[in-house]
């Protein structure tokens, strides 16, 4: 341990208490990595604070003796956007899980940041209403988390991300002091710096407290599942409901690959056949989804649907979504390795986009590329599959994933659609912005942050991190294993 | 542009090097009285850039004007050295098939829309100021009615290019709607009153134009009336996109639920919401003098922003400090975002306006703003912002972008 580092630990004793510090080397390997996991790396100290003073304090040490910090909520993220400093103290929100109001004649929730997505819409329920943001690790992941990565899910196509519904934020800034940004209210005055921290990756501070927007419950919800011979088919599908002015709350694509892994895993019992599963979700009032249900499933069948399957109430719903939730994890079934890619091309692209990865796939020898998708916001989440016992296959496999984003770039879009920048993808950063563009954000970063020690080497790219690849995963995720999360 | 109405000043000379047509400015240019030096209307981004370096380096305050139709909004900029019109930063790509348009900051606004709507689509955006361009719209924040579902215009935006004090052009986010990559900068200039920066283009999310509209409206006897018909038309499960209070100075209140959606759903969905408002009308067309501002075009207007369980309080707490001022004040506003104009006439001095605003604030969770003055108070001594949480924070950022304080000088929050 460096010595700055253990010349902090009794203050952060003073500050946490004894429980809320971990120093013992295999406790501290447990938070070793995130979601993402080849990206590991031991954490100097661990701090578990347990409200926003002992958070500010921890970080107004950090900040006195220049030590740097990383936050962390649940653990869940996909783009090692909490990979530990070895020389640093990781500030982990897990005991600041206090839903602190329900607040419902004014439709908000005030929590704190350690509180699970899902906790939020368990305390809306009783009331009517509901938290919109829906990552798929909603079970677990924290709404602090959450903040840091703008999460969006399965239905932001219609209901927007993380940042579309947080109107207030306490937070504490690297240098130790406890600020307000907005409130229960809309429009704070000033500069919007509460939009710019949503997804903010952690370097412009901690939230501490969270207030968001409670949605009152939709009436109702109808899903179609749709089975075509083609992809092609099936982006033509897609194409026709939005053009047809319909907003559908979700629209989920999975190709022969994905759902003959998800056949093998979970057994979801899809149409035989399909080359490409649709899964449309529309909610809203009830005579207004009636007559777009009615629209959707007919474009379905236009397009050449064989086999359309309607879901009214929840069992059904969850038997149409169980393969699509289930494919991150169910490749593991069919592959003994596989990249998980998160990038986004404009809708209208998708077709071009999706034979260009089989194109890549195919000239790769052993690498195959399973297609998940977010079709109607165009966000694609390739798994690019390989054996990682044979010789140069990793190496291939990651090249593949590169392309993809190369190719999600070419055609206009984002490499990264949800599961943010972190370590992962700051190389690629580059790729998407200009020096003057990085350079901009590298100022706004330094207003907040101007000794560099929150969660550095994250979301930019600096010389030290670049040339490493693109993260492996190998099998199934721990949480996922204990049925903890979902992952789709 | 004739020869003869071109300045060659050799600061003029200088300001135009980029390609910008520059002129000197007269008192029809003035921004909240502040009549600049000089006028520049760059073609490009590029000039745009050379121009702001030129005005960098000649220690020139920059003011930026589109149809200049807001730049009554905010507080006079200290110094107004030059004025950069937009007005030749064209340029539209629509993206019909995913619902994305990028267009250039000059953009007239309805010219846009009337694009968008030829496609069967639109940029929502309910324009509470007419005649402005795409970058005045951003640059002054405003939402309209339609924010209660679809969100204020910051969510409707998903890039954008700004030059920043020293004429470095940055792009942040991109050109689909999904997209976590960076830092995003467009929030930081929406409704900043060009305090960081030129916009030269922002990329907009879009909207199929609804298939059906319906408008129910009623008379509320009290705003008490109004906020629980609000509450009860939320939790309808009718999913309005707008609920407008409006509240003239010399009539009644009323409350307007706007329902957009398929033709098949949207006549069962009014019922549900007259049912709740009592001695409601249903009309299928949009509502005439619909997500205007209250009150007159040179009254002062305060912006008021609270919990949506607390308009009605709000709303009263206006009206009557107003009374004890001697003025009236013109209320309206979405109900349902909790965001409210008042108008106060133009004739007000500062006194009773920064009264009427101090007792609000003291009164309401949130934030109450003096937005734009009359004319006749554009100079007054004023507490146009109250508290500004977070005021060190927006300092440290407006110093980066713009360290030597060039942009509109004084004319946002804090002084900033």
């Amino acid at each position: 341990m460096a010595q700055p580092l253990s010349a902090l630990i009794p203050r952060l004793r003073e500050i946490c208490g004894d429980d809320g510090v971990i120093t013992d080397q295999h406790r501290r390997r447990t938070y070793e990595s995130d979601g993402l996991t080849y990206h590991a790396s031991t954490p100097g100290v661990v701090v578990l604070p347990t409200s926003t003073e002992q958070v500010a304090a921890v970080v107004r040490l950090c900040a006195e003796t220049g030590v740097p910090y990383v936050p962390r909520g649940a653990g869940t993220g996909l783009s090692a956007g909490a990979l530990p400093h070895s020389e640093g103290v990781l500030v982990v929100t897990s005991r600041m899980r206090r839903i602190v109001e329900i607040d419902v004649a004014n439709e908000r929730a005030v929590v704190q940041p350690g509180v699970a997505n899902l906790e939020v819409t368990r305390a809306a329920a009783p009331h009517g209403y509901y938290y919109a943001p829906d990552p798929s690790s909603q079970q677990v992941c924290s709404v602090g988390g959450n903040i840091a990565e703008n999460s969006g899910g399965a239905h932001c196509l219609k209901y927007g991300f993380t940042v579309n519904h947080v109107t207030g934020l306490e937070i504490v800034t690297p240098q130790g002091e406890v600020v307000r940004l907005g409130g229960k209210a809309a429009d704070a005055p000033g500069y919007d710096l509460l939009g710019a921290f949503v997804g903010s990756e952690g370097t412009l501070g901690i939230a501490t407290e969270i207030t968001v927007r409670l949605l009152r419950s939709p009436q109702k919800v109808r899903t179609l599942l749709a089975a075509f011979e083609t992809m092609d088919a099936g982006g033509s599908a897609v194409s026709a409901i939005i053009s047809a002015g319909v907003l559908p709350a979700a629209v989920e694509m999975m190709d022969a690959l994905s759902i003959e892994a998800a056949e093998a895993a979970v057994a979801c019992d899809y149409p035989p056949g399909a080359g490409a599963v649709l899964i449309v979700e529309l909610d809203g009032p009830a005579a207004d989804v009636d007559a777009q249900f009615d629209r959707a499933t007919r474009l379905c069948r236009e397009a050449g649907a064989f086999e359309v399957r309607t879901a009214d109430d929840a069992a059904e719903r969850a038997r149409i979504w169980k393969g699509r939730k289930s494919a991150f994890a169910a490749v593991g079934r069919i592959s003994p390795a596989y990249i998980v890619q998160d990038g986004v091309v404009p809708r209208t692209a998708l077709p071009e986009v999706l034979r260009r990865i089989a194109e890549l796939s195919a000239a790769a020898s052993g690498i195959r590329v399973a297609n998940v998708f977010h079709a109607g916001d165009g966000n694609l989440h390739p798994l690019v599959l390989f054996d990682d016992s044979e010789p140069g296959a990793s190496e291939r496999a990651a090249e593949v994933s590169g392309k993809i984003l190369d190719l999600c770039i070419e055609h206009g879009g984002s490499i990264t659609g949800e599961h943010g920048v972190g370590v992962d993808k700051a190389c690629q950063m580059p790729e998407m912005f200009s020096p003057d563009d990085l350079e901009t954000m590298d100022l706004f970063r330094s207003a907040f942050d101007p000794d560099g020690i929150a969660n550095p080497e994250k979301l930019l790219p600096t010389p030290r991190l670049c040339g490493e690849r693109p993260g492996v995963r190998k099998g199934v995720h721990p949480l996922v294993a204990e049925g903890a999360a979902e992952q789709f | 542009m004739t020869q003869d109405e071109t300045t060659t000043t050799p600061l003029a000379e200088a300001l135009g090097e980029g390609g910008a047509v520059v002129r000197e400015g007269t008192p029809a240019d003035a921004v909240c009285g502040r009549v600049p030096r000089f006028v520049a209307r760059p073609p490009d981004t590029a000039a745009a850039q050379a121009l702001l370096a030129a005005a960098d380096r000649l220690d020139l305050a920059t003011v930026v004007r589109g149809n200049g139709t807001a730049s009554d909004w905010g507080a006079p900029p200290r110094r107004c050295d030059l004025l950069l019109e937009t007005t030749a930063l064209s340029g539209v790509e629509h993206a019909a098939g995913d619902l994305v348009v990028q267009a250039g900051a000059g953009t007239p606004l309805a010219d846009l829309q009337a694009d968008l709507a030829a496609a069967g689509q639109r940029l929502t955006l309910d324009p509470l100021v007419a005649g402005g361009t795409v970058g005045g719209a951003v640059a002054t924040g405003l939402s309209g009615p339609r924010r209660l579902l679809h969100g204020p215009l910051r969510d409707l935006i998903i890039g954008m290019t700004a030059v920043r004090a020293d004429g470095v052009a940055a792009s942040s986010g991109g050109r689909v709607v999904k997209n976590v990559a960076g830092y995003d900068l467009g929030k930081l200039h929406t409704g900043a009153l060009g305090t960081l920066g030129l916009i030269t283009s922002a990329t907009f999310r879009l909207h199929p134009l609804p298939e059906a509209l319906r408008t129910i409206g009623a008379t509320a006897a009290d705003p008490e009336t109004a906020q629980r018909w609000t509450h009860a038309v939320l939790g309808s499960g009718a999913v309005p996109a707008a609920v407008e209070l409006d509240w003239p100075a010399d009539g009644p209140l009323s409350v307007r639920v706007l329902l957009e959606g398929a033709e098949g759903g949207i006549d069962a969905r009014a019922r549900t919401v007259a049912d709740v408002m009592d001695g409601a009308d249903v009309a299928a067309g949009p509502p005439t003098g619909w997500g205007v501002l209250p009150g007159g075009a040179d009254d002062t207007l305060l912006k008021i922003a609270v919990p949506i369980g607390h308009v009605a309080a709000a709303a009263r707490l206006v009206r009557e400090a107003a009374r004890r001022q001697g003025v009236d004040a013109a209320v309206g506003g979405s109900a349902g975002a909790g965001v409210l104009f008042a108008a106060l006439p133009a004739s007000a001095d500062a006194e009773p306006v920064g009264a009427v605003a101090a007792a609000v604030r003291s009164a309401v969770e949130g934030a109450v703003t003096v937005a734009r003055t009359s004319p006749a108070l554009a100079g007054a001594d004023l507490d146009r912002w109250g508290a500004v949480p977070g005021l060190e924070l927006m300092r440290a950022v407006k110093v980066r972008f713009d360290p030597r304080g060039l942009l509109a000088p004084g004319r946002f929050a804090g002084g900033i």
